[in-house]
């Protein structure tokens, strides 16, 4: 009690609970702001796999960039015999050759990265910040890279892949291009967006 | 007719304290009579204000927030809307203008140790309006849906992803997509025409406010309030208004405009770097433009964030693009306590004090040119020098401002 009769302990109980349950509604009334920003269940909907034909797809070409997987370009490029022999003769200068990172799924954790060798599926963004890396497959001395196998080079801040979209050494992307879940529905038809037998 | 007006001002003021604040803020506020042409850009930053305020207001009368529908509908105002161009380009040039303005207000501010005691608070509320016009900058950059603006965008929400563990969900959170799409462009508007503006104005009164309580600070740093004639008022000092309103103000303004109408008229994209080339062509999700280059009041930062090119502590060099650039931005927030000299104005300051700032400008001029080109090892050597400075200038500050001899700071300003 103070002096002039106020019960002091309890306003500061009052304060103190009226605080609590004042924060416990502010959280509360912050759920629905927030979540609105989550994709909506249009925007989920429109991410559904797609199918490509790459059965005109010649040795050593990109099909792509191709809308496919949730909006994002997706590459499908063919490697030429030539191609496959060289990919794995400069392992040394990748940071992640053997693709430990999870930037794939199981069944194209290879040397190639791939289901088939020769056909590999990517998603076409550089995993530093979602530029999209552009296709150069010649094996020449180029400005950014004299000794150049060939492969991804990201215009916006000079990241490189190889052609498994494995980066090299570096760079400022930090992990391999990523490889979407996908598929051969047939030889020629492949599935982009899921895994097979699972829908 | 006098009494009429007489009377009537003496009703309001009985109700609200319009004379009383008007003598407050205008015509009993004393600011220093030695001010030079550095202390012009705070108004003109005002004047910029109400610009983009007026022409943005009016734009959004045309504008359509789609995916679908923006470029089209700035296409439309630029060709159908009468005037509409010149709304654009006013809201455009504004935009770079009201940078231009700002960099030379810190400077000013960098350069006369207005951040040091008591306006400590003034210097860290303009820091905060700063930091919403870059963010009101950043959004209202991908309203036109152009290929830059998209790519722009793209790279800088994917920034989000280099958090680690939670980033890639952030970075969907605030597109509310997979990739850059319509969603995220609505949210933008929103945030640029309605948020950050609010934001922006409360900040601005506050800054003012803050301002006024202490009052001006001046090229030689010193405190004016330290001899007052028999009624109280600083020896050193005029009425703001009209002595630096109509004195000096007005025809900084004028001149300003004048400079300001000839980039709106002759130069209204500036070259590339006002507008950029690929910005006339409608943003495009599968193709990245050959060079992403952000405009050129964020391209310092820019140059920063691609200057960190390896892992440090097990963690993704991105994530410390990250770091670097945001660190940049917050540092200048602690300034005031990173000033360990005597005296504020650089007229007094060591020898130290003036080659860093020296040094901290020219770094900022090279890193703002190198975040618009294409990097190459030897640009990214230079960036990663230039970084170096820009945080030695801020890190090393509470070392040369204490140990460097300043010279004696007169009793009364000085006219010089």
């Amino acid at each position: 009690m103070s002096k002039d009769g106020a019960n002091t302990s309890r306003r500061k109980f009052l304060i103190g609970a009226n605080i609590v349950v004042g924060s416990a509604g502010v959280v509360g009334l912050a759920v629905p702001f927030l979540s609105s920003w989550n994709p909506s269940a249009r925007a989920l909907a429109a991410g559904a796999p797609i199918k490509v034909d790459v059965s005109k797809l010649e040795a050593g070409e990109i099909l792509g960039p191709i809308p496919a997987w949730r909006d994002k370009p997706i590459f499908v490029i063919k490697r030429s015999e030539e191609m496959l022999k060289k990919l794995n003769s400069q392992n040394a200068r990748l940071a992640d050759p053997n693709s430990e990172r999870q930037q794939q799924p199981e069944y194209a954790k290879n040397d190639t990265r791939s289901i088939k060798r020769d056909v590999i599926v990517l998603v076409g963004l550089c995993t530093h910040l979602s530029c999209s890396p552009k296709f150069r497959p010649a094996v020449q001395p180029e400005t950014f890279d004299p000794e150049w196998l060939g492969g991804f080079y990201c215009p916006c801040h000079g990241s490189k892949f190889d052609l498994a979209g494995r980066v090299y050494a570096g760079v400022p992307a930090p992990s391999n291009m990523e490889v979407p879940p996908h598929f051969f529905e047939s030889d020629s038809v492949v599935v982009i967006g899921e895994d097979e037998g699972k829908v | 007719m006098m009494t009429a007006l007489r009377n009537l001002m003496e009703w309001i003021d009985a109700r609200l304290p319009v004379t009383e604040t008007y003598e407050k803020h205008m015509s009993k506020y004393y600011a220093p009579k030695n001010l030079n042409i550095w202390y012009l850009f705070g108004v003109l930053s005002f004047v910029v204000l109400v610009n983009q305020l007026l022409t943005g207001i009016w734009l959004t009368m045309s504008y359509v927030p789609t995916g679908e529908s923006a470029f089209a509908s700035v296409e439309y105002i630029m060709r159908d809307v009468d005037y509409g161009w010149l709304l654009r380009y006013m809201h455009s040039t504004g935009a770079s203008a009201f940078f231009v303005v700002v960099y030379l207000h810190m400077f000013r501010g960098l350069m006369y140790g207005s951040y040091q005691k008591p306006r400590e608070l003034i210097w860290i509320l303009g820091m905060l309006i700063y930091v919403a016009l870059m963010a009101e900058g950043f959004f209202g950059y991908l309203l036109p849906w152009g290929n830059m603006s998209f790519w722009g965008a793209q790279v800088i929400v994917s920034l989000a992803g280099a958090i680690p563990f939670v980033g890639e969900d952030l970075a969907i959170w605030v597109r509310g997509d997979f990739n850059m799409s319509g969603v995220t462009l609505n949210r933008f508007f929103a945030l640029h025409v309605v948020l950050v503006p609010l934001v922006l104005l409360v900040l601005v009164v506050l800054h003012i406010l803050a301002l006024h309580e202490v009052g001006s600070n001046n090229p030689d740093g010193i405190d004016v309030k330290k001899h007052l004639d028999e009624e109280g008022r600083p020896l050193d000092s005029v009425p703001f208004h009209p002595y630096h309103t109509i004195g000096h103000d007005l025809s900084a303004i004028v001149v300003f405009l004048f400079i300001f109408c000839s980039v709106l008229f002759f130069f209204p994209d500036g070259g590339g770097y006002l507008i950029e080339h690929p910005n006339y062509e409608p943003a495009d999700p599968l193709k990245t433009p050959e060079l992403i280059a952000p405009v050129w009041y964020y391209t310092p930062f820019y140059s920063m964030l691609r200057a960190a090119t390896f892992p440090l502590f097990g963690l993704d060099a991105k994530f410390w693009g990250l770091v670097v650039m945001a660190g940049a931005i917050a540092i200048p927030f602690v300034l005031p306590w990173l000033d360990k000299s005597p005296v504020r104005s650089m007229r007094y300051k060591g020898t130290p004090s003036k080659v860093f700032l020296g040094l901290f400008i020219i770094a900022f001029f090279i890193l703002g040119y190198l975040g618009t080109v294409h990097p190459t090892p030897f640009k990214t050597l230079i960036a990663q020098i230039c970084t170096g400075v820009y945080f030695g200038y801020f890190l090393l500050m509470p070392w040369y401002t204490s140990v460097e001899i300043t010279k004696p700071v007169p009793d009364r300003v000085t006219m010089g």
